[in-house]
């Protein structure tokens, strides 16, 4: 029974998000502190190294770590009042049970009640349906320890194959299109060699808001004298100085990619021995985009014909270059194609394993690098082996000690084990760092999931907007208060350290799900007493895979301020550049072009909806909000989800700024302020995506996923645009209404049809 | 905070030459140009020890409706700062560093003819200190070596300290620290980057592209948005 136990207002106004203004003792209590932590940002996948002040078991302010090589002491807002989730009057302090009877909802009981209970319900649920009827979702803000740990717990605590993480909804795409297509899921590149290029690519990435110290990298290579292309919808201040924009209609980006291969081709700004000596495919990828001119890509995407031109001659006549590409181009029912567009630029023109050359993801997450490697995912094991490959689930067994039959086979991803909660497949959960209720695409749907499993427990530390659904809360670990490793953008291992001990009853993360294997009967497989073991473990778990930590130590870490995987033995330097000498890491040591023919978003504008909807950060939020909705300067920098709309766009519905406006799709509505902006495409509004409830942008967005990697659509759906009235206009929500019209017409049914079956995983 | 030189007078030694006080020949360096906006600078400078919970740092929004650019300001440091010259009460100094202080807190009368009267719209009365405060280039930390919080954190580096040597070494630009408003003339101890001769047009700076006309080729062939 996981429906919210109260109204969202009692469970808001009892558990937040509340603001957490200013430091533990005020402004005033000073900054002097007892010491000084060297630790990195949880914010994002750059991971900036940080120094936490912490006094009194308590952190209380930062200071720049100017050694740390990646940013020098640089921070976002985010990095700078991070330090605002500690001491936070919302911060979870004791286990907590659903009772719609209590105040708030929830009543506080003890560790062993909640646990015992939790424990009985997974045992109850699986000996009635099945091991796999109970599924664990998790995320990639947990370290590499705990991301290792929970791929080993969900396989062998709790017998499941459906464990999945949020980077499923991250940049899964370009894992799985790097892991095919070169060999290997990692950034091609350590960020010094964006100076070293002469030209800069930027497709589909909003650096300055969503990974903002890459515009300093990106500055350097400019003042080395390089150009910049940006391809993005709008005009982000990243795009604003851009010597090329390229302002694509969403969803179109292959088209605009096949178009510049397309000119490489014709124009003959092709590397012809680099293609011949490291690649496999050319002319099947050739032949592919043959008739994507750019005066038919200028119609499809609505960039000009010349400036898809300038931007391949740019690309194609420069000695060096790096592609840098996110979630713009990653966050489409065609992702995977999108990046093997990228790298097929990268392959043609040779820019690939030189000094300021390759084609790279900037990982959003906080772990997002390294969370997506060690056994997170529903189709992987450590070192980023297949689960269903033989040798490699022989390999994990020696490692384990456990029968290869013990490792479950690949399992659903996030989003259809939402699909199969939904049908009522999947009737128990255990999640962690995950608030789908905000991320998922189609909040709706998800709502409607969760209020349907028989028993759903949460580790967390604060009470997200998805643990409002939970029968027990397990109060978790903070970022501030675990140690361990996590892997940067740029593929670089580096060291979380421990400022402070967890508040009230709250337990270290990994000690909770320790504590539920023991109380399953499977304490045997997880005797570690501290998470460096685990570490240990996990280097030897890696090792041979292709993501190999083997020779990394966290002594080796703390030294050298990093390792650059893959790094097979103690006594290599680890491999800062990928694919150097033109060796990829596939069997036979080339890179593979892939053939990519631009089709479709799957949903377009029709007269119904002839808008198009994109979505993505501010840079003072992150992710879900779960944390930084919580954190009250950052709050007051964007308060609210804004849409924003170009003048000829408003023009024709009478909208000026400040206006509350109505946005619906086929899944949903939402009303919110709009804001009139010159910078973005006319046939297209852009929405935040970090709030919940009725400000969530997931109310809206399309269920559609990538066939290969199963990432939602988020950047591209069709929406309507209505005036609502003047700034403060009281607005009639239409959700309820919608809701019950839905009931009417036949419960359950999917409002978009489930997703495809493919070969799923990544 | 960390006791400082407080010369009675405005005019010290020239910006433009090196001086001998802690700062050493390290410069401030601001770039409109590359703000992104993201406040990072003004989060910081409300850490700084000696002003906690009061950000000096001003960052705006240039026109919105129309662009994305941004520009920062910190205090320039004039070499004959109009704040201390329209200043009553004489509360206004400047150290050894020619760095312009924040108004002593025993002489401030709270008038805001600074406030008034800096060209370029720096010194702000904070009523909850009732006095003027404003950026004192983190003296607390410049004086010991550091660099200023917003320089330090600034993403883009369109904050910037160090020496002249580095920064010709590395970046791109004109540095200008001689300004004219009206009839007045001002040289300042901060510089901004110009990228194109004439006077600095944070609009277009460093960044005059042809495209910014019709970003989305609505005007051009080829543009269907």
């Amino acid at each position: 029974m996981a429906r919210p136990p109260v109204s969202e207002e009692e469970l808001v106004a009892r558990y937040g998000p509340h603001l957490n203004e200013v430091p533990a003792g005020g402004w005033n209590a000073g900054v002097e502190p007892d010491r000084e932590v060297k630790t990195h940002c949880c914010f994002c996948g750059q991971q900036c190294g940080i120094i936490l002040k912490v006094k009194d078991d308590e952190v209380i302010g930062f200071e720049p770590w100017y050694e740390f090589p990646f940013n020098e002491g640089k921070l976002c807002p985010k990095g700078v009042k991070r330090y605002l989730q500690n001491a936070h009057p919302d911060r979870l302090l004791e286990p907590l049970e659903r009772d719609p009877s209590a105040p708030g909802g929830f009543r506080p009981v003890s560790w062993d009640h909640a646990l015992d209970r939790t424990v009985a319900e997974i045992q109850r649920i699986q000996a009635a349906y099945g091991k796999d009827a109970f599924a664990m979702l998790s995320g990639v803000s947990l370290d590499n320890e705990k991301s290792y740990l929970i791929g080993k717990f969900a396989r062998l605590a709790l017998g499941t194959a459906h464990l999945d993480y949020n980077g499923r909804l991250c940049m899964v795409s370009a894992g799985v299109a790097n892991k095919r297509a070169l060999g290997i899921d990692r950034a091609a590149n350590p960020w010094s060699d964006i100076p070293l290029a002469d030209v800069v690519f930027v497709a589909g990435a909003n650096i300055a808001e969503c990974a903002p110290i890459t515009t300093s990298w990106i500055w350097r290579a400019r003042d080395n004298g390089a150009k910049l292309i940006v391809a993005d919808p709008r005009v982000t201040p990243t795009a604003r100085t851009a010597d090329v924009f390229l302002g694509l209609r969403p969803g179109t980006d292959s088209a605009l990619l096949g178009a510049i291969l397309h000119v490489l081709i014709e124009r003959d700004w092709l590397d012809h021995d680099f293609i011949r000596d490291h690649t496999t495919g050319f002319e099947a990828a050739a032949e592919a985009v043959a008739d994507h001119t750019p005066r038919w890509a200028a119609e499809v995407t609505g960039v000009p014909a010349a400036r898809i031109e300038e931007a391949a001659e740019l690309w194609g006549t420069s000695a060096t270059g790096m592609l840098l590409h996110a979630r713009g181009i990653e966050h489409q029912s065609k992702g995977v194609e999108n990046v093997w567009a990228c790298i097929n630029l990268g392959l043609a023109t040779g820019k690939y394993g030189k000094p300021g050359c390759g084609v790279t993801t900037i990982t959003g997450q906080g772990n997002g690098q390294g969370g997506r490697e060690h056994g997170h995912k529903c189709d992987q094991l450590p070192g980023n082996r297949d689960i269903t490959n033989p040798e490699h689930r022989a390999y994990i067994a020696s490692v384990w000690g456990c029968e290869v039959d013990d490792i479950p086979g690949k399992g659903l991803t996030a989003e259809e084990i939402v699909e199969a909660i939904h049908r009522g497949e999947i009737k128990g959960l255990l999640s962690i760092c995950f608030n789908p209720v905000v991320s998922l695409p189609d909040t709706t749907f998800t709502k409607e999931a969760l209020d349907k499993l028989e028993h759903y427990a949460v580790i967390d530390f604060f009470l997200s907007e998805t643990a409002f659904h939970a029968d027990v809360v397990l109060p978790g670990s903070l970022h501030e208060e675990d140690e361990g490793t996590s892997t940067s953008v740029e593929g670089r291992v580096i060291k979380l350290n421990p400022s402070k001990t967890p508040p009230g009853q709250a337990r270290l993360d990994w000690e909770i799900l320790l504590d539920i294997a023991r109380r399953l009967g499977k304490g045997h497989w997880f005797p570690y007493e501290n998470a460096e073991e685990m570490f240990e473990e996990l280097r030897i778990a890696s090792k041979g895979g292709s993501a190999d930590y083997a020779g990394i130590t966290w002594d080796r870490i703390e030294r050298e301020l990093g390792v650059f995987w893959p790094c097979p033995s103690e006594d290599h330097p680890g491999t800062p550049r990928l694919f150097e000498g033109g060796r990829f890491y596939t069997e036979d040591g080339r890179g593979r072009f892939n053939p990519v023919r631009y089709r479709p978003p799957a949903e377009v504008v029709d007269d119904d909806y002839p808008v198009w909807l994109t979505t993505g950060r501010v840079v003072s939020q992150y992710l879900s909000g779960t944390q930084t909705r919580r954190i009250g300067p950052l709050v007051a920098q964007y308060p609210e989800p804004l849409c924003e709309i170009h003048p000829n766009l408003a023009a024709t519905h009478g909208i000026e700024t400040g206006d509350v406006v109505r946005v619906t799709s086929r899944r949903g509505s939402m009303t919110l302020p709009a804001k009139v902006v010159a910078t973005i495409r006319p046939d297209t509004i852009f929405i935040p995506y970090h709030w919940a409830g009725r400000q969530a942008a997931n109310q809206l967005t399309n269920r559609a996923l990538d066939p290969l990697s199963k990432i939602p659509e988020y950047k591209v759906s069709a929406v309507r645009l209505e005036r609502v009235g003047p700034a403060g206009s009281a607005v009639v929500d239409v959700r309820d209404t919608a809701l019950v019209e839905r009931e009417d017409a036949g419960g359950d049914a999917p409002r978009t049809p489930p997703s495809e079956p493919g070969e799923g995983g990544g | 905070m960390t006791a400082v030189p407080v010369s009675i007078g405005v005019k010290r030694s020239p910006a433009t030459q090196p001086v001998a006080g802690s700062l050493g020949d390290s410069i401030f360096v601001i770039d409109q140009s590359r703000c992104i906006g993201c406040r990072a600078c003004v989060q910081a400078c409300e850490e700084c020890g000696t002003h906690r919970g009061t950000t000096m740092i001003h960052l705006d929004e240039i026109d919105r409706a129309a662009s994305t650019q941004t520009a920062p300001m910190v205090c320039m440091h004039c070499e004959d700062p109009t704040c201390a010259e329209v200043c009553p009460a004489d509360a206004i100094k400047q150290n050894e560093d020619g760095v312009v202080q924040s108004s002593l807190k025993p002489r401030c009368i709270g008038c805001s003819n600074c406030v008034l009267a800096c060209p370029f719209g720096v010194p702000k009365y904070i009523s909850a200190y009732d006095q003027m405060m404003k950026c004192d280039m983190c003296y607390d930390r410049t004086s010991v070596g550091l660099k200023p919080m917003c320089a330090s954190v600034c993403p883009s580096e369109a904050l910037w300290f160090g020496s002249p040597d580095e920064f010709a070494a590395t970046r791109t630009g004109t540095l200008v620290n001689e300004w004219q408003f009206g009839n007045q003339a001002v040289a300042t101890k901060v510089r901004a980057v110009s990228h194109v001769a004439g006077p600095i047009d944070v609009l277009a700076a460093g960044s005059a592209r042809a495209w910014h006309d019709d970003p989305f080729g609505l005007d051009e062939e080829g543009g269907h948005a």
